[in-house]
Formats: structure tokens, sequence, C-alpha cells
């Protein structure tokens, strides 16, 4: 026998004498302690430390105020995101909309200050994030919804039209979609229809719709390029 | 507390465990998925409210109409405008491609002055404020010191406002050397002002004749207004008429005729002329529309005996009798000329031949047949109050010597400009103004149009484009592209009607560019005393609506002016006995046994507009391959100088040489080698730059000995392996 042999064999001996032991009885409740420490750090990691990680914060140019706005127009949502004449929707305002009414300062705020101070005395676009926007891998037409199909803006958008500050602008750092697209639950769970915008929310729907939805002959449900050009 | 390795692995496991429970790997997977499968780098086109904003095409004198469709404020799509009496709703694939030459990146952005060597590429940015400063300075030095005659300006047009605003800035000036880049619009207006005896152009119904004798004409390649063209040579195909195409190679425009003659280069003329004897020996002429033939006829049926021509043209004497019998008893037949896209003026002699052979069937403004117009005269400007500097000037001769002793039937001869500058005209130039126009790239024998630049103390260039000739310049004045400014576009390009279009501003403008009518009023202005006098409107758009008067508003709405019902300049052709002979390539048959011929394609642009980076993609890899340019040879030439498909030749006529690869084609005559136009520039973009041969480095311009415009069809030169 060699001397390393020895040392293994008495390093063996060591710890079975542990292991036997009435003395060692916390050595099994550490083992769990460290398995919960683990899973609770990684818990923490996972639900908590992620999603800041994850998702990054721009503030909006300056903070609309849609319940006044609302309050200030006869035709609701439709005063603002009108569809045009040739049926395409136009999604945010642009500045010659904003300045028929705000060509001078409209209020005291110090939002409206910067609107009328940065953008309409410049003449500059206010550079808005889209809390909505769908990738470019996806074919959206907002007529097919509202006119087609009779939907509520509150459907997809939520009570938007009732908020009077522009929340914060979250998008994800490695893909670049606004949060609003997967959802503010980071585990995407939803309770509204409005909460999340991934592909499986418009084919829940969709399916729900009924039989219009059958583009695909195979799978009898809408295909592929209804979304996806 | 000991950690060790089962509370470490512990640790893990629930770690693990914990990770699988929370969003973490299946958040990410997803997002990375997303990322993978759009990388955040490829460009997205904003979306936006898409409009259409109408205007006019001046890539090429066609001026077709265009519809360009715009997300917001950026142009994405050129299309042709629907019911526009030029095009129809079509367009060409230079048209289609425009907006590279918005965005791309050949445009210069900012007015600019040179500070290296010459055609180093050095340049300063500079202000509008400083530009013309420079510019106006220098112009009053050279006039005070009472030179005003030794600056030229060329131009790419003389229709229009703009053109007129720059020869009006020389006349007021007191330089006589305004020169129009040379086309066949030379020639035809020679021919018209020699038969009709009076000024003015042709203009072809191309859409009602039965019978198209075409020598040369690049039906679908270029010609006239190509997209209007194309529309003709599809309507012919529907109603069955005939079309002959007489053409040394096989030319798009020759495959899609119905019959392809094959005839010597250079000799068109002579088939022509040969096809007159024939008509008028057998007696097939229509006497109405013929003034004093009687001289010309006799010339003709001792001169252009069947037999003779058909020795000289190497077509068939059988062939030309059916060519004869079959163009004159067509019921509306139509003869047109003009190689190619009608770039080069080509003789008197040849055109004025097939102009006749019109007048014999009895076409000239007839349905069907060739009209004789007067050129739409809209721009009624009092005429300029010369001070004294400006007469002292203006009573100098021309540098190119243009209207004056044997050039006396010329207006412009740029092509003598570079002889004159070198050496042979009668005094130095000062300075050289340069608008829509590419001499450097575009004049027959480049090199010598470059030695002449050299010797300008001063150039200004215009050009919105790096360009050949912009790259010689001293200063830069970049002026707008066609679809950032107003401009009215007069169309020529062999309509039957006076067509006036309006190019509008589509999208503001890019960079730090000005319109050029701008400049040169703001240059009139400085400059003050006469020449300020001569320029009395505000701005360009003040002038632009003063000049169109009562066609403004129409033309604001419409987009076009059109002029149906025009009397024709006269009605009679008078036919002139004349001893101008043929047009001889330069070179000597012995030490340069072949003859290379330049042709035109749709898809190579030509003049001043480079090839788009869309274009030069789909020119065939039998024309251009990588950085080489390929030559059209038959393959008995090839077998005779031991060269085979794809293999590389050095090229040499008396005026350069070239290093070309060797495409065989059975089309193109043995002993005759063609080479395409539009390639082989050392300006614009990597797109363009350096692909191919310029032809114009290996052919030289060849006078014609009636006018002196430059006649050129090719040159002799040799072939050998390299």
């Amino acid at each position: 026998m060699s001397t390393l042999d020895k040392k293994a064999k008495e390093a063996m001996d060591d710890d079975t004498a542990h292991a036997s032991g009435g003395g060692d009885n916390g050595a099994g409740g550490f083992i769990i302690l460290f398995f919960i420490i683990g899973f609770a750090a990684s818990m923490v990691l996972g639900w908590v430390v992620f999603p800041k990680l994850l998702y990054s914060q721009k503030q909006q140019p300056f903070s609309f105020n849609h319940a006044l706005h609302v309050g200030e127009v006869d035709e609701g949502c439709e005063s603002c995101h009108f569809f045009r004449e040739d049926g395409s929707f136009s999604g945010i305002p642009k500045l010659a909309q904003c300045t028929d009414c705000h060509e001078e300062p409209m209020g005291e705020t110090e939002d409206e200050a910067i609107f009328v101070e940065q953008y309409v005395a410049k003449e500059r676009e206010v550079p808005w994030f889209s809390y909505s926007r769908q990738p470019d891998c996806v074919f959206f037409s907002h007529a097919a919804h509202v006119v087609g199909a009779k939907m509520d803006c509150v459907a997809c958008h939520g009570h938007i039209g009732e908020s009077e500050r522009s929340r914060p602008y979250e998008y994800n750092r490695l893909t670049g979609y606004s949060r609003d697209i997967w959802g503010k639950n980071i585990a995407g769970f939803k309770n509204n229809s409005w909460d999340r915008m991934k592909m499986d929310d418009c084919a829940q729907c969709h399916k729900e719709a009924g039989i219009i939805h059958t583009s695909s002959v195979q799978t009898q449900r809408d295909a592929c390029f209804v979304c996806h050009k | 507390m000991k950690v060790d390795r089962r509370s470490f692995l512990s640790f893990v496991i629930g770690g693990a465990a914990g990770t699988a429970l929370s969003p973490l790997p299946w958040k990410l997977m997803d997002d990375s998925s997303i990322w993978s499968q759009m990388w955040p780098w490829t460009p997205v086109p904003p979306d936006g409210e898409v409009v259409y904003e109408d205007s006019t095409c001046t890539l090429c004198p066609g001026g077709c109409g265009i519809s360009v469709r715009k997300v917001d404020h950026r142009a994405v799509k050129i299309e042709g405008k629907k019911g526009h009496p030029v095009n129809d709703g079509g367009i060409c694939i230079l048209g289609l491609s425009g907006l590279q030459l918005l965005y791309g990146p050949t445009r210069i952005k900012s007015p600019m002055k040179r500070i290296g060597e010459r055609g180093q590429g050095k340049w300063q940015k500079i202000s509008w404020d400083e530009a013309m400063a420079i510019l106006t300075e220098k112009l009053s030095d050279i006039r005070n010191k009472g030179e005003a005659h030794t600056v030229a300006a060329i131009a790419g047009t003389e229709g229009g406002t703009v053109p007129a605003l720059l020869q009006r800035f020389m006349t007021a000036y007191g330089s006589p050397n305004f020169i129009r880049t040379p086309s066949h619009q030379d020639a035809d207006e020679l021919a018209v002002k020699t038969l009709f005896g009076a000024s003015g152009r042709t203009g072809f119904d191309l859409e009602n004749a039965d019978y198209i004798l075409s020598f040369g004409s690049g039906i679908v390649d270029g010609w006239g207004s190509p997209v209007r063209m194309f529309r003709a040579s599809s309507l012919w195909k529907e109603k069955n008429v005939t079309v002959v195409q007489v053409e040394p190679r096989l030319s798009n425009s020759a495959a899609k005729a119905t019959r392809w003659i094959p005839v010597n280069p250079g000799t068109e003329a002579d088939l022509a002329l040969g096809i007159a004897a024939v008509m008028i020996a057998q007696n097939m002429v229509d006497p109405g529309a013929v003034a004093g033939a009687g001289g010309w006829e006799n010339q003709l049926l001792a001169n252009y005996g069947t037999k003779k021509v058909s020795q000289v043209t190497g077509v068939d004497a059988g062939v030309i009798l059916e060519l004869a019998k079959g163009f004159a008893k067509a019921n509306r037949p139509l003869a047109l000329c003009g190689r190619g896209k009608g770039l080069v003026a080509e003789s008197l002699r040849e055109t004025a031949a097939v102009y006749a052979l019109n007048a014999l069937t009895g076409n000239i403004n007839q349905e069907g047949g060739m009209w004789a117009i007067p050129e739409a005269d809209y721009i009624r400007w009092p005429d300029v109050a010369s001070d004294e500097l400006a007469s002292a000037g203006l009573a100098q001769p021309r540098l190119d010597g243009a209207g004056t002793g044997r050039y006396a039937g010329a207006r412009h001869l740029l092509n003598r400009l570079a002889d004159a500058v070198n050496g042979g005209g009668p005094y130095p130039l000062q300075a050289l103004l340069v608008a829509g126009a590419n001499p450097c790239y575009d004049l027959p024998d480049t090199r010598s149009v470059r030695m002449a630049l050299e010797r300008i103390p001063f150039i200004v260039s215009f050009s919105s484009f790096n360009d050949e000739t912009a790259a010689m310049a001293d200063l830069l004045l970049p002026d707008h592209v066609y679809l950032e400014r107003y401009g009215d576009v007069p169309v020529g390009a062999g309509l039957a009607q006076q067509v006036i279009g309006l190019s509008k501003p589509v999208v503001s403008p890019q960079f730090n560019t000005r319109h050029l009518g701008e400049t040169l009023i703001v240059a009139a202005r400085t400059m003050g005393g006469a020449t300020a006098d001569a320029f009395p409107w505000d701005n360009y758009e003040t002038c632009l609506e003063e000049t169109l008067a009562e066609k403004w508003d129409a033309l604001i709405e419409e987009g076009i002016w059109v002029e149906a019902d025009i009397a024709p300049v006269a009605d009679t052709v008078r036919l002139a006995v004349t001893d101008a002979p043929a047009v001889q390539a330069e070179g000597d048959v012995n030490s340069f046994p072949l003859l290379l011929i330049p042709y035109d394609s749709i898809r190579l642009s030509s003049g001043y507009i480079g090839d788009p980076p869309f274009m030069i993609k789909t020119v065939s890899g039998t024309v251009v391959k990588g950085k080489d340019g390929f030559i059209e040879i038959n393959p008995q030439t090839a077998s005779a100088t031991g060269l085979s498909e794809g293999s590389v030749a050095t090229l040499t006529t008396p005026r350069g040489e070239a290093r070309v690869r060797v495409h065989l084609f059975e089309g193109i005559q043995p002993g005759v080698v063609a080479m395409a136009r539009g390639l082989g520039h050392t300006a614009y973009d990597g797109y363009l730059a350096g692909k191919g041969v310029n032809v114009n480095e290996l052919i030289g311009p060849v006078e014609d000995p009636s006018s002196g415009h430059d006649a050129a069809w090719g040159i002799r030169a040799k072939l050998a392996k390299a």
C-alpha cells in the first residue's frame, strides 16, 4: 500500500465517523438551509432582480394628460387617433394636429411649457415612445380590428384614455420591445385582455372570435401570413 | 458553520430549482429568440402617412410624369404618373432608381472650395455667402479687365428657364460662350432648318404609323422619350406594324423588330439614300411634299444605284428593293434616325437623308408621319440691355466657332471646345461654369477634354453629384436634385406635340444646396449694374411663375401643359443637291483593322446622370463583371486574334488603349467591336466608379463637314491578347 492510498483510507474513515456520529445532526439541517438559501436567492433573482436588469426605463419627452384631452374633444379617442382617408391608422398624432389648438400655451403646467417651447416653436415632432408598437415582423391593421371587428380601443390599450400622466416607457434591453408587449407581469400572467400583446394573445382572440378566422386550410385557424406578411 | 461540499451542492440545487420556477430562463429564451430573429441593427422603415406627390422627371430628355410615394416626409418610391400624355403610368429603370440619386452617397452636400491639388478631392465646406463672394469676385475681376468673353458656360440642355437664365447671365455678363452638350438634337435642328427653311424640331406620330424604318434608333434602348417608345413598340406588336431596324449590331431594338438589317457601320445614310433612289426610280414617290427635288433626284439616281449601295452598306440589292417597296407602299410609313439614344449629333447628310425618305412618302405633318414643329416659345423676357463691357465681350467670336464661317449652321459645338482651349482657339479661357453636364466623362476623347480643363484657371461646377467634372472644379455650388426643386421641363424627344412639364419639390432639400436659378439670380444681383438689371426677379420661383404666365396655374394643377394643335414650321421639304461626303471613322485601316462602335443600353444611364446602384445591378455579366468591362466581338474576329469568351484583351484605338474582356456575340459583324456607353466612371460612388471602360476615352470627335457637329459613329481599332 502506497502512502497516497493510506491517506485516502484515513480520510474515508474520518467521513464515515462524522456521518454516523450523534454530534453531527446539524449537517442535514445545513443542507436544507443551503437548499433554501439557493432557492430563495434564485427566486429573488428571477422574480425581482432579473426584471429590473432586463428592462430599462425612459421618460416621455413630457407628460401627457389623456383624461384632460378626452374631456375637451367630441369624438373620444378618434378625435386624435383617427383613420386616414386611405384607411390607414394615424397612431400617435403629429405636431400639426396638436398645433391646431396649441399654437400658444393652453395652460400653465410645466409640460405645456416644454411642449410649446421645445416643439411647437421649433416645429419639431415630439419624439414620443410608443407603448404599444408591435415589431416590424407583425402586420397589424387597426382598420380590420376597429372598423371591421368593431373592437373597442380599451380591449387592447386598456384605460390609457383615463391616464393623467404619462408613465415611464419601459423597454426590453435585449429585444428593444416595449414592456407592454410582454406585459407588466414578468411571469406573463394577465388579468385583462390588454395586459399583454404577444402572439398567443392575438391567437387566443382570433380563435375565440369565431368562424371567419380560418385562413389556413390545414389548421382551420388563421394562417401565419395573416399577421406575418 | 462549515460550508462543505454537500452544502454547496445543496445550494446549487436549490438555486437551480428556484431558477426553474422563476421567469428568468423562460423569458430569456423568448427574448433571445426574438433578438436573433430580428437583429436590432436591421433598419425598420418608420411608419407614417402615405401621400403621393406628382412631378416631372428630368433625368433624361423624355419628360415623363412621375408620382412619388411618400411616407410622412420621406420619398419611398417613384412611379409613373397615370394619365400623363407622355408615359401614362409607365416608368423606366432610371426613373425608378431616382431616389438613390436623392438619398445616395453621390450628392455634394454643401458649397465647397478646393483646398488640395486639382482632382485630388480635397475640399473645404464653405457657406453660401462665401461661395457666392468667391464666384462674383472672380467673375467681376475678369469682366472689369474687359475679358468677359473668356468665360464659358456648359449646360446639359437649353430648354427651360434654368438654362435660359444661365444663357441670359452669360449674355448680360458679356460672353458669347454658352455651349449646350451635343446630342442628336443638334443634327435635328439643323436638318429642319435646312429642309424646311425654318427653325424647329421634328416630332414623330409613332402611334399611328404602320411601317417603321429605324436607322439605328434604339427604340427600346432609350431613344426619344423611352417610356413612350416602349409603349409604341408594344402597340406596334399588337397592331402587326412592320418594324425594320437598320443597325450593325443586334441590339435589343433590333431583336424586337420585325426585321433586322445588319448594315456596315456608318453607312446608314447610304442605305437611306439608296432606298430613296429606288423609290424615285420606280416612281413610288408622293410628289406633294417635296419641292425643287429635280436636281437632288438626278444626283441620287446617278450616285446611289442599288448595286453600289449594296456594296457600300453590305445589304443585299434584293433587300434594298424590298425595303424600298415595303416602305413606299405602306399607308403611313415613318423613318427614324439618331443612333441608340441619340447622344451624338450625327451628320447632317444622314439626318437629312432619313428625313428626305419621310418626305418622299408624303408623310410630312400627316397622321402617323414626321412633323416639323416649332419649339415651345414661352420664355419671353425683355432683351438684355448690354453695357459697354458686355457689348465688347459679345462682339468676340465664340470659342467653339459655332455660327460663323464653316460652322455657320451649328449653334453649339462643345466637341470643338477642347481643341480651342488646348491652343486652337482665338483666346484662352479664364473661367468655366458647368451646369447639368459632365464633359470630363461624356465628351469623346475625354483625355483632351481633361487636359483642356486643366488649363482653365477657374472652374465652377453646379452639379448635384460628385461627377468627373465636379472633381476638376475649384468651386462647387451644388444645385438641388430634381425631386427638391421647381422647374419647367419643355419636352422635345420626338413628341409630335408641344409639352411642358413642371418639376415640383417632392421633398425639402436634403442638404445645404441651392437652386441653380436662385444662384444665378443672386450672382447677377451681387455683380450689380447691367447684369443685375437683366435679372429683375426676387427669386427663382417668381421668375418661373411670371415666365409661365397663364400656364402657371394649369401647370400647378395638372403638372403639364400640352399644345396639341400647333402649326408646323413648314409643309414642304426642299431637297437640294449636296456634296457632303460620308463621315469616316478615324484611324488608318492598316494599323487598326477593326471598327469600334459604342452602343447604348436602357440599363446604363448616359450623360450627366451616372447609373444609380439599382441600375448597375441589372447590367448583364457579359457587359460588366466586377471591375472588368466587356467588348462584343464576333466569334470569327475572336478566332482570328486567338481570343475566347471571357479572355482579357487590349483594345487600342488612335485615341487610347484599354484593358477589356471579350464577349463572343453572333449578333455583330466580323471585324466590328462593340462597347457599351455609360461605364468606366472614375467619380460618383463605389457602386459605379471603376467599373468597365469609358468608351469616350477610346473615341474622338469627327467633325461633320457640313456643320462641325460631332458625327463620329465609331473609330478604327485593334485588338490584342493581353
